[in-house]
């Protein structure tokens, strides 16, 4: 049997149907969630291939400490062999834990299924490398690496079961939470535009978010970027920043150095768009321009415009 | 307050990535060591800030050979207090965090804190799997750091956003951007890190519950096709019949 942990507090997200997709591959799955999510949302797992949806009501997930010992106690009553959780913020803060508690191997952020032998790529290296993980344990936990399979529909909605299970008192109390509205997560995006120092100040990135909007993409920053204050920390892409591999990802006056290249080379395409036709970006790239953003944005932007028009 | 900071090995950022022994092993030829960025620019500078403020002592540990010292020393000269190694390969994620958590049991820290993972293997697991095993509460990601007494009060990033959260100690933070800011060691701190304790500390026996059998290097991308930039409808058209993508 296979657990698919879901993080239901947004809502149920694509990285969600990749992991029951994931799953299913694997074998039977039920997929477990906790918190307030709407049942109808909940039964969609189920057009992934979950064969049911487990939730306790009571548990909000503010305390990753109560959501192991819930995972826990599910995983031994119903004879799980393997938990699949999402490698987002959420997967990889609760993982590690689990895989303490039920003496389990953990495959850290997973790109493919195991292999026949049961190993299982991985990044490393911030995406310069690969590497293939194996797990000795018997009970195995793999946190999937969003973008990393596409989700594939073979069902009907399935039935959302609720459950009540007694994981101790809560010690982690949240008391705020900010979430910016209408912005795509960055690890989650399939298109990224990305821009750098070459935009030469925080005033001039209206051209990105213009573009940003007509692709349906999410932005993104190299880390002088972030750290100048010009936009905030977290799309800090790179090795020190967030790890990124959208289908596209198009660099707007960003030099291309090493610590940034780490954090964006799993990206499907590469575009660049620079001034210095020197710039290593370019030898990353799959698409390159030599110019200035300041006209080329503009005028990729009119062309996608164009492009979505027609 | 006590506290502990993880720190990690990590090969220097602009490191060429090679393996050897039939791609079994991270080649360490010619490869600079640095203490995991993470590890010290947010989990060592906030310990130390607290210590600054508050008072308390503050430890670094790592689990390493003694070609770690190098790093070690490093970690010293930036401010912490004293250093313990514990005298093993770090096999992989879960060995590590219970060496340190066998020896923080003995020890009893009021904070632990680590990077959010280090850039090498960047599995996000140690600081999550010390929490467990000593059975505190874990906060991972964590952008700010306060602490009043035992209360200490924790801004970290969650999916789509920030959020800020209150627990007691002893716990465990994973320290990410926004924590503290890179410090530099000067003369006077590199002259006493060479003094001040590091306490080699045997293993204990753990058993393997992963192990990286190989490892590969991405394939070669193919020659970037330039476009003109005149031209943006071609890109927008090669986007989307050649490579699909919109
Ligand atoms: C330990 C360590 C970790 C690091 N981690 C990261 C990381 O995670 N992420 C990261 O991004 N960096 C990281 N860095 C920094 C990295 O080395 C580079 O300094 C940084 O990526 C450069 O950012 P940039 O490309 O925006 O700026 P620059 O290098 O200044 O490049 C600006 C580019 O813009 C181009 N340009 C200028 N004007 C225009 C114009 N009008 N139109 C088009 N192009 C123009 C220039 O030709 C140039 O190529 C790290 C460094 C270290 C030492």
């Amino acid at each position: 049997m296979i657990l698919v942990y879901i993080n239901s507090t947004n809502g149920i997200s694509k990285s969600s149907f990749e992991a029951i997709t994931y799953g299913k591959k694997l074998g039977d799955v039920i997929a477990l969630t906790n918190g307030g999510a709407l049942s109808e949302d909940l039964a969609s797992l189920g057009q992934y291939g979950a064969s049911k949806v487990l939730v306790d009501r009571a548990i909000d997930g503010g305390d990753q400490q109560q959501i192991t010992k819930m995972i826990s106690s599910v995983v031994e009553n119903n004879g799980v062999k393997t938990i699949v959780f999402s490698h987002d913020l959420f997967g990889k803060s609760v993982a590690p834990m689990l895989s303490v508690r039920l003496r389990a191997g953990l495959v850290s952020g997973a790109i493919s299924l195991p292999d026949a032998d049961g190993c299982i790529d991985v990044n490393v290296f911030s995406g310069k490398a690969l590497g293939k993980v194996r797990v000795n344990s018997e009970v195995k936990i793999i946190s999937l690496l969003p973008n990393s399979i596409q989700p594939e529909e073979n069902g009907g909605s399935c039935p959302v079961e609720e459950i009540s299970v007694d994981t101790g008192s809560v010690s982690i109390k949240v008391l705020s939470t900010k979430k910016p509205e209408g912005e795509i997560p960055l690890p989650e995006a399939e298109l990224v535009v990305s821009a750098g120092r070459g935009l030469k100040g925080p005033e001039n990135w209206g051209m990105v978010e213009d573009l940003a909007v007509s692709l349906g993409a999410a932005t993104a920053c190299s880390r002088p970027v972030a750290d100048i204050g010009w936009r905030p920390h977290h799309e800090h892409v790179g090795q020190t920043g967030v790890a990124i591999r959208p289908n596209l990802y198009i660099a707007i006056g960003i030099s291309g150095a090493i610590q940034h290249l780490a954090g964006v080379n799993g990206s499907k395409v590469i575009v660049v768009i620079n001034t210095d036709s020197e710039a290593p970006f370019f030898k990353a790239a799959d698409y390159g321009i030599i110019g200035d953003a300041f006209e080329v944005v503009p005028r990729l932007n009119e062309a996608v415009n164009k492009f979505k028009t027609s | 307050m006590k506290i502990l900071v993880c720190i990690s090995k990590a090969p220097d950022t602009t490191s060429k990535i090679a393996f050897s022994e039939e791609n079994t092993k991270f080649d360490e030829n010619g490869v600079q060591f640095i203490v995991n960025p993470y590890d010290e620019w947010y989990a060592l500078v906030r310990a130390l800030e607290i210590k600054e403020a508050g008072g308390g002592q503050v430890t670094i540990i790592t689990v390493g050979g003694a070609s770690d010292d190098a790093i070690i020393r490093k970690a010293l000269a930036i401010g912490a207090d004293e250093a313990v190694r514990i005298d093993a390969e770090a096999k992989d994620a879960y060995f590590t965090a219970i060496q340190i958590s066998s020896y923080a049991k003995e020890n009893h820290y009021d904070l632990i804190l680590t990077g959010k993972e280090t850039i090498n293997y960047n599995g996000s697991q140690v600081g999550g799997m010390i929490a467990a095993e000593l059975d505190v509460p874990f906060v991972s990601l964590a952008s700010k750091l306060e602490v009043n007494g035992s209360t200490l009060t924790v801004e970290r990033e969650i999916v789509g956003g920030l959020q800020v959260v209150e627990l007691n100690a002893p716990a465990v933070i994973s320290c990410a951007k926004g924590m503290a800011e890179q410090r530099i060691p000067n003369m006077r701190g590199i002259m006493a890190a060479r003094t001040k304790p590091l306490n080699v500390v045997d293993a204990i026996e753990i058993e393997n519950l992963t192990e990286f059998v190989s490892y590969s290097l991405p394939n070669a991308k193919s020659a970037v096709k330039m476009i003109d930039p005149e031209n943006m409808d071609e890109l927008v058209e090669l986007l989307h019949n050649e490579a699909k993508v919109i």
